[in-house]
């Protein structure tokens, strides 16, 4: 359509000729001006910072960012610190249980509550509250919780249960369980609510032509609604996913990356490296790391998604 | 004759509505009956009470001679097709066919076969391996038909399998349906909104009206000897002339104080002695000018409205005072404003009580 | 009563039933499947609400009580000391000042936060979709996709962003960086609602002669009251219960109240004690607890809905 769109302070050389540039800013000007702070922060923010943090990862910069270029030198350092090798592995570790288990602690619970219970949206409230909460109020009281003499495990002793053991959260061996616990019933709910609206969204003559062919409920679930819920799948690992590399709070307040390293994850690191090491090489170097990783996921699920016959979601 | 599915006394209430009241209903074995209505009737609710899918609030339901009514679907001998085909979507066709029987722990040779009669007989054959997202509507609805096949059973259910379609395939496929029959020789209860699918496949017809059988009757019957005003108003296309007026004896005066002799009805009970009635008579059952003349009751009437359908003209004029339709062939040429003859034997048309509204 | 259909020769039902069925199925209330279901049920309740009622019954308890070693029990007599004392005079490792200054700050930076971030969506999604422009579809794909670049990449180089626009320490510096990390996923929500709605009403709109900002505040707006309470659910709790941004850029005395709870809780000096500790995890915990339970049904949607990413 027309330039209509041009307000009326714009006092330009309308009688001229305007040149091809100034049409290209003139037209469509408001919306360009209101798009500023989407294009500033794209072009400043995700791209900008991105690049800066890649490049002086390759410097040996230590209190400021003035160093001079190192090439690989802060990645050798990295991979040699057993800290930083003890959280990827944290996270890995942590990241497949969280992923596997919210799934199918969501899945399960979905079924469950599409079961035409009653006081269904009760049961939803209950389960799905803990979303609403911070991390670390999330890991503060499970830190009480999991506290090993006046938590669970001493109530229970005290009770009389005396060989009763739940003290993962001291244990470096368990600690990340006791994360996975938190972590859990903090994210579940969440996705229990995705699931459900994939599983509503199957259409109620499927359900009941599966009962005329005689398939039972179990198996209906498994064989027939599942597959057809692949979009909500998808949705949900994406959302679970970036939640997991992101770890930072939970880590903080449950067990600040204790006992000594045994639960301290790349998030922390960058954090501590950057912040409170006075070693921004080693922390933007870490965080360069933390970048690939979601770009060695993401592209591939772009591509899957986007890319290959055209087809947008 | 041997009754395939039989409805004693059946009601139906959600909460405080009553849905189907007393309802009882025999079909007989091999024969197609539909159940025709407008949304809301309980057509589709009674199918799915008699494929097990709703419970009902009383009343038994018995196919081939089994009491059901406590029976899950599966165990009914039963097989239903739905309105929105209800394709397992990330099956194959085949899958989606034999899925069933899988589950029920059928020998894998008998599957194959029963499969491929069903392909055979559908022609769905070179569908087998296509997902339901790559068929068209029609060929969907097919394979749908298939899965009830292979179960091979008794009842073929069909919840308004073709309204899902454009009108040029549903008319393919409603032919099919019928050879499909023929074919088969099962009993089949098809639901639908549509008459002419109902005129067109039904050997009897069951017009429902808020949850009860206005008439259970073959197409011909319905058609002809409506039984109540509701019937004669659904059943036509376009609908019945209705005229008002009063019935004495054997004259039947319009409101419009126009007299027409209905000696040659067919009443059912002596003709009563005065009583408000309503005279119907149908659109094809209408003649104008030669055809008129031989007719018993004539009058002039005036063109007013002319609307050409192409194998046929529909003309809107006022008979006693009240808008009538006929029909007449396109070739006789007809303007607004013509006034012609028209004329009707009543012995083809239709008297119904004013009140109860039921045929006299 | 009822007549089975008798046909020729062949038997009644005997054999089928024992009752003649008739009418709705029996069914036992407590079925093997309903009793596993409740339970499952209830047993994961439990799972999710312990820690709830281990909050609010530590939080009511005295020291003593405490240390007796029972975490399920109920407080003997219940008081609120423990309150009062997290929000007033808990120690936080720099001062002893409680929870209330980090409530403030919290407020002074969700409420301003909110509004900007949402307000710069808004517009943002309506651009996107009635007002494009060449490129800007590129821009909203780089968007979307450096939502998913992990904050620690972008985090050292806003830090010297904002310390060379000296607001660094400041509410403008954690406001800011809320909008900007809040603009991807709310765009895309208001770009999506916006792309839902039919497009006559804008065409009449601009053949009327309404200009780019009339439109939106006169006629998109008034229409967007859904997807309005959607956003604000997600970022009032999502900037609420931020712990990051807050510790990085708002400046010790800005401190949210999420940043005060943990150095309260995990930075005190000399025997912890656990009911302010639980007291102050309560307080922190009240807003968005509050918002979600008045909000209801629309927080599941706002959830779904900033789950619905690309």
């Amino acid at each position: 359509m027309a330039d209509a769109a041009v307000p009326a302070g714009e006092a330009t050389g309308i009688s001229t000729r305007p040149s091809a540039l100034r049409k290209f800013f003139l037209h469509n000007l408001s919306a360009k001006v209101a798009a500023i702070p989407m294009v500033a922060t794209v072009l400043i923010v995700f791209i900008g910072c991105t690049i800066w943090t890649i490049y002086y990862s390759f410097t040996n910069s230590k209190l400021l960012p003035t160093g001079k270029f190192v090439g690989l030198d802060q990645y050798e350092r990295l991979f040699a610190t057993s800290r930083w090798n003890v959280s990827v592995w944290n996270l890995v570790g942590y990241g497949a249980m969280s992923l596997v288990f919210t799934l199918v602690v969501g899945f399960i619970l979905a079924i469950l509550i599409d079961q035409k219970i009653r006081f269904e949206s009760a049961f939803r409230t209950i389960m799905l509250y803990p979303f609403a909460l911070s991390f670390i109020v999330t890991g503060l009281v499970w830190q009480w919780i999991m506290n090993p003499t006046l938590g669970l495990q001493g109530t229970l002793r005290n009770l009389g249960w005396t060989g009763f053991t739940f003290d993962w959260i001291a244990n470096p061996r368990m600690v990340l369980f006791a994360l996975l616990i938190a972590g859990l019933w903090h994210g579940t709910g969440f996705c229990m609510v995705l699931m459900l609206a994939g599983l509503r969204s199957v259409d109620d003559e499927v359900w009941k032509a599966a009962r005329v062919d005689g398939i039972p409920t179990w198996r209906t679930y498994i064989s027939i609604v599942l597959p057809m819920m692949r979009g909500v799948l998808v949705t949900a690992v994406v959302i679970i996913g970036s939640g997991i590399v992101r770890l930072y709070d939970l880590v903080v307040a449950l067990t600040n990356g204790g006992p000594g390293i045994s639960s301290e994850v790349p998030a922390k690191y960058v954090f501590n490296y950057m912040f409170s090491g006075g070693n921004i090489g080693q922390g933007l170097a870490a965080a360069t790391m933390m970048l690939l990783t979601v770009l060695i996921i993401m592209i591939p699920w772009a591509y899957l998604e986007f890319g290959g016959k055209g087809k947008r979601i | 004759m041997q009754t395939s599915v039989s409805i004693k006394d059946l009601s139906l209430n959600f909460g405080s509505v009553k849905v189907l009241e007393h309802l009882n209903l025999d079909i007989a074995q091999g024969e197609f009956i539909v159940l025709l209505g407008p949304s809301g009737c309980g057509k589709s609710t009674l199918l799915n009470c008699i494929a097990g899918l709703l419970e009902v609030s009383d009343g038994q339901i018995f196919i081939n001679g089994k009491n059901v009514t406590w029976k899950e679907p599966k165990d009914r001998g039963i097989g239903m097709v739905f309105q929105s085909y209800a394709l397992y979507p990330q099956m194959t066709v085949e899958k989606n066919l034999s899925f069933g029987l899988r589950v029920a722990g059928m020998p894998k040779d008998e599957i194959k076969a029963r499969v491929e009669r069903a392909a055979e007989i559908l022609q769905i054959g070179p569908l087998l391996q296509r997902k339901p997202a790559n068929l068209s509507g029609g060929q969907r609805q097919r394979v749908a038909i298939g899965r009830a096949l292979v179960r091979d059973v008794d009842v073929f259910l069909f919840d308004e399998p073709l309204s899902n379609l454009d009108a040029k395939l549903r008319s393919d496929l409603r032919v099919e349906i019928k050879r499909l029959h023929q074919r088969l020789k099962n009993t089949m209860i098809y639901v639908t909104h549509d008459q002419i699918e109902a005129l067109t496949l039904a050997d009897r017809i069951a017009i429902m009206k808020n949850g009860v059988i206005q008439q259970l009757a073959d197409p011909h019957v319905i058609y002809n000897k409506p039984t109540n005003l509701y019937v004669a108003g659904f059943i036509g296309s376009p609908s019945m002339n209705f005229l008002s007026g009063t019935l004495q004896g054997e004259i039947f005066t319009a409101d419009d104080g126009t007299k027409i002799p209905v000696g040659a009805y067919d009443f059912a009970a002596p003709a009563p002695g005065s009583a408000k009635a309503v005279l119907g008579v149908r659109p094809e059952h209408i003649f104008l000018g030669d055809a008129a003349n031989a007719m018993p009751f004539k009058t002039p009437a005036e063109i007013e409205i002319v609307e050409p359908m192409g194998s046929e003209t529909l003309a809107w004029t006022k008979v006693a005072g009240i808008p009538v339709t006929f029909r007449c062939s396109s070739d006789i040429p007809l303007a607004v404003g013509d006034k012609v003859t028209i004329g009707f034997d009543i012995a083809r048309g239709s008297l119904f009580d004013a009140k109860s509204e039921n045929r006299l | 009563m009822s007549q089975t259909a008798t046909m020729a020769g062949s038997p009644s039902v005997a054999h089928d039933d024992v009752v003649e069925a008739r009418g709705p199925r029996p069914k036992p209330f407590f079925t093997p499947k309903k009793i596993m279901l409740y339970t499952a049920l209830v047993f994961f309740s439990l799972y999710y609400l312990f820690p709830l009622y281990v909050m609010l019954t530590t939080s009511l308890k005295t020291m003593p009580e405490i240390r007796f070693g029972n975490i399920f029990a109920l407080p003997q007599a219940p008081n609120f000391d423990a309150w009062v004392k997290a929000w007033t005079s808990a120690c936080t490792g720099l001062n002893c000042q409680g929870l209330s200054p980090g409530f403030w700050n919290s407020v002074k930076i969700t409420i301003p936060s909110t509004i900007v971030s949402i307000f710069i969506a808004a517009v943002n999604g309506y651009a996107l979709v009635n007002w494009r422009f060449k490129g800007s579809e590129v821009f909203f794909a780089i968007l979307i996709f450096g939502s998913f670049i992990p904050y620690q990449v972008m985090l050292y180089p806003l830090v010297m962003i904002t310390r060379e626009l000296k607001i660094f320490g400041t509410l403008q510096a954690v406001i800011l960086i809320h909008t900007v990390f809040g603009m991807p996923i709310l765009t895309l929500l208001f770009r999506n609602y916006f792309a839902s709605l039919p497009q006559e009403l804008f065409k009449a709109a601009r053949v009327d002669g309404a200009g780019f900002w009339r439109i939106f505040f006169e006629i998109m707006l008034p229409m967007s009251l859904p997807i309005f309470v959607v956003a604000l659910i997600l970022q009032i709790t999502g900037i609420w219960n931020d712990f990051l941004f807050g510790v990085v850029f708002a400046g010790t005395q800005n401190y949210p109240m999420t940043v005060q709870l943990n150095n309260i809780v995990n930075s005190a000096q000399g025997t912890p004690e656990y009911n302010v500790n639980m007291a102050a995890t309560v307080l922190t915990g009240l807003v968005p607890l509050t918002v979600y339970f008045v909000s209801g049904k629309w927080f599941v949607r706002g959830v779904a809905a900033g789950a619905v990413k690309g």
